[in-house]
């Protein structure tokens, strides 16, 4: 009888090329790129007359700096064009498909791979953006890279990782009315500290996370790298193939029937040993809402905004109180009291088409609160932003008081011409609430797209669990 | 990239734990293309205190007087004394670059993030963990002493304090080899282009799906 083995296990051994020490040389089947940390690595191996060693393992898109304006095809800040030109020119010159803008394609690279079934079970993939672990959810050991390495897998096809411990967390019961994906990430970032998952790969499993969409898983395993795991993990089943079947990349006939095969066995064995274990019963959960600066600086929307007066350890005590200060909060204020002045519904994390869909559902009927000074829906890609207007959620949006907008990063990170002005507050479904993440000055809340919606219509956060 | 061997240099403490990479360096200086020019914006948001765009030059900036950057005592500093997490969040590596475009070499932590500590490597800066309560003694005596100064030595993988006491500091050999030898990882890999495509050819085989027209 052969050892159990861990999914995890199963998905870095196949990939070992060689091995030293602690590390192993891993071979990479899927590399996605994006206009802002590519440029350099292309210009490497220019300078060191290297060729990608499989082009057509790439997939690029611009997204991180696109406007999401209409007739957006010129973009008018020069440093933004000059980097998206920079992307087309590196992607012609070296045979990289490439979905520009105004391909209904584009859109955000973490949302196309997988729309494209470019993202396929028992992958690596990896890609220059610490987000990449959404691809986990598809039982694919993807990693978030920085530009040296973009470099080092073009040239190579293979990257140095050094082994990494598993930390299973068990997702058990029903989820709770109002309570999504997204409240339970935050919720296991709150529980695990913003480098509790350090050194892991996080493999989520469990009856609950069995019963979550792809959307949800994607979102799930998006924020694993807010508690410092650079890998999340979901377990292949019929969810999973139910949802590649039919995408343009995934194969098909004979081969699909193949591949199903291999990827079913994706799973953690019965008995597979974990470096570490944690076990969540979510029906006890509750909408989420962070309100620091650090995503597991977050609480129920139920809750308070806690006390650094109740923290022993003194760095964390300051490290609060900081957050305190730029977020313009007192202690003991009640969640459901801040009220934001822009909502901001899209992100990696949040801007497939369940997002849109739970979102507008809130919005139905019914207006944007007069205090709100802009709503923003920014769609994960052209394909999703098709689709919602098929099901005309775009009127929903639009009818409410939001902003329908083309596909990109958008205020995530701000690096287009959607930011935060200086002590704006954002309902916001991104990933991250750092200090100036979405503008200078900016205060982030993060939160789900229902809880948004809802926090859009009121003005302030309000408890999406009751009613 | 440039050797890493012996550094004598002065420390500079920033006592913040889970500084991310956001705080590095600032989105708007991320649409250069090169890889040279980031050191003015090295935390921008927290060392200056009107808004930093790209181009803006440095004379024409505000410094803020209570950034621990921008006090004279720690001017020249190539060491960064930091807290746990370290450079956590986004992968850029735009914010190595600021660091090493600003001067830093060395830094000293309880722990960083995965994805910043491995582009530590690949710019020929050194990120240093030791136990937090070396960490909390070492603020302590930076605060304490001006000009105060630590000798990293890479090849002994020892730092040599002022008060003449020693720490030892773990690294992977592999690692600490190319920092030494300030080696380009990527000729080293490619030395096993053979093992690469044996690897591809036997991939083909199982999972032929995942190369076009195999």
């Amino acid at each position: 009888m052969t050892t159990p083995r861990t999914l995890f296990d199963k998905l870095w051994s196949r990939h070992v090329v060689s091995e030293r020490d602690d590390a192993a040389l891993l071979y990479v089947d899927r590399h996605l790129v994006y206009e802002v940390t590519s440029p350099q690595a292309f210009e490497g191996l220019r300078l060191a007359g290297r060729q990608p060693w499989r082009r057509d393992t790439v997939l690029a898109t611009a997204d991180h700096n696109v406007p999401t304006t209409s007739h957006r095809e010129v973009i008018r800040d020069p440093l933004s064009r000059q980097q998206v030109d920079q992307l087309t020119r590196n992607c012609d010159e070296f045979g990289i498909t490439l979905f520009p803008l105004g391909d209904r394609r584009q859109g955000i690279i973490h949302v196309v791979g997988p729309e494209q079934g470019a993202t396929l079970p028992g992958m690596t993939v990896v890609a220059g953006d610490s987000h990449t672990s959404t691809h986990g959810a598809f039982a694919a050991l993807a990693f978030g890279v920085g530009t040296s390495e973009v470099e080092h897998v073009l040239a190579t096809q293979c990257m140095w990782v050094d082994r990494m411990r598993t930390l299973y967390i068990e997702l058990r019961g029903a989820l709770p009315h109002g309570v999504t994906a997204k409240d339970v990430v935050l919720a296991v970032i709150a529980r695990l500290g913003a480098s509790g998952g350090t050194g892991c790969a996080i493999e989520f499993g469990g009856d609950a996370v069995r019963a979550l969409s792809m959307e949800a898983r994607m979102t799930l395993c998006n924020m694993a790298i807010e508690a410092g795991a650079r890998v999340a993990l979901v377990a292949v089943d019929e969810t999973t193939l139910a949802y590649l079947e039919g995408r343009p990349q995934a194969p098909r006939g004979a081969r699909w029937d193949a591949a199903c095969r291999y990827w079913r066995t994706l799973v953690s064995d019965p008995g597979a040993a974990h470096d570490a274990s944690l076990a969540i019963d979510v029906s006890t959960l509750r909408p989420m809402v962070s309100w620091g600066t650090s995503p597991a600086q977050t609480v129920a929307v139920d809750d308070r905004v806690p006390d650094p007066a109740g923290e022993s350890d003194p760095v964390r005590r300051v490290q609060m109180q900081r957050a305190l200060d730029y977020m313009a909060l007192q202690p003991g204020t009640p969640i459901t009291a801040i009220r934001p002045d822009r909502i901001f519904i899209g992100s990696c994390t949040n801007a497939r088409i369940e997002d849109l869909r739970a979102a507008a559902a809130v919005l139905r009927g019914r207006r944007v609160a007069p205090t709100v000074r802009q709503a923003l829906v920014v769609p994960g890609s052209g394909l999703v932003k098709a689709q919602a207007e098929a099901e005309g959620l775009d009127r929903l949006f639009i009818d409410a008081g939001f902003e329908w907008r083309e596909p990109g990063c958008s205020m995530c990170l701000g690096m287009n011409d959607d930011s935060l002005q200086p002590g704006e507050r954002c309902a916001s479904t991104s990933n991250r609430n750092f200090e100036g993440r979405q503008g200078a000055g900016g205060r982030t809340h993060l939160v789900s797209p229902a809880m948004a919606a809802a926090a859009a219509l009121a003005g302030h956060f309000t408890d999406i669990s009751e009613g | 990239m440039d050797a890493f061997t012996v550094l004598d240099g002065l420390v500079v403490p920033l006592d913040r734990a889970d500084v991310d990479t956001d705080a590095l360096i600032p989105k708007q200086f991320m649409k250069s293309i090169a890889r040279t020019g980031f050191g003015d914006n090295l935390f921008d948001s927290w060392r200056y205190l009107d808004p930093g765009e790209p181009g803006k030059p440095r004379s024409e900036r505000r410094l803020n007087p209570d950034f621990v950057l921008n006090q004279p005592r720690y001017r020249g500093a190539q060491i960064l004394l930091g807290r746990d997490n370290f450079g956590c969040g986004s992968s850029r590596e735009h914010a190595l670059w600021a660091l090493v475009d600003y001067g830093i070499r060395v830094i000293v932590a309880p722990g960083f993030a995965d994805i910043f500590f491995n582009n530590c490597f690949k710019n020929g800066v050194l990120p240093v963990r030791l136990p937090a309560d070396e960490v909390d003694a070492l603020f302590a005596a930076v605060d304490a002493i001006e000009g105060y100064r630590m000798t990293v030595d890479l090849h002994a993988q020892r730092i040599a304090l002022p008060d003449g006491r020693l720490l030892a500091f773990d690294i992977d050999p592999f690692r600490r080899d190319c920092l030494l030898n300030g080696l380009d990882d990527i000729a080293l890999t490619l030395q096993q282009a053979d093992d690469i495509r044996r690897y591809e050819a036997g991939r083909r085989d199982l999972e032929p799906w995942l190369f076009a027209g195999g």
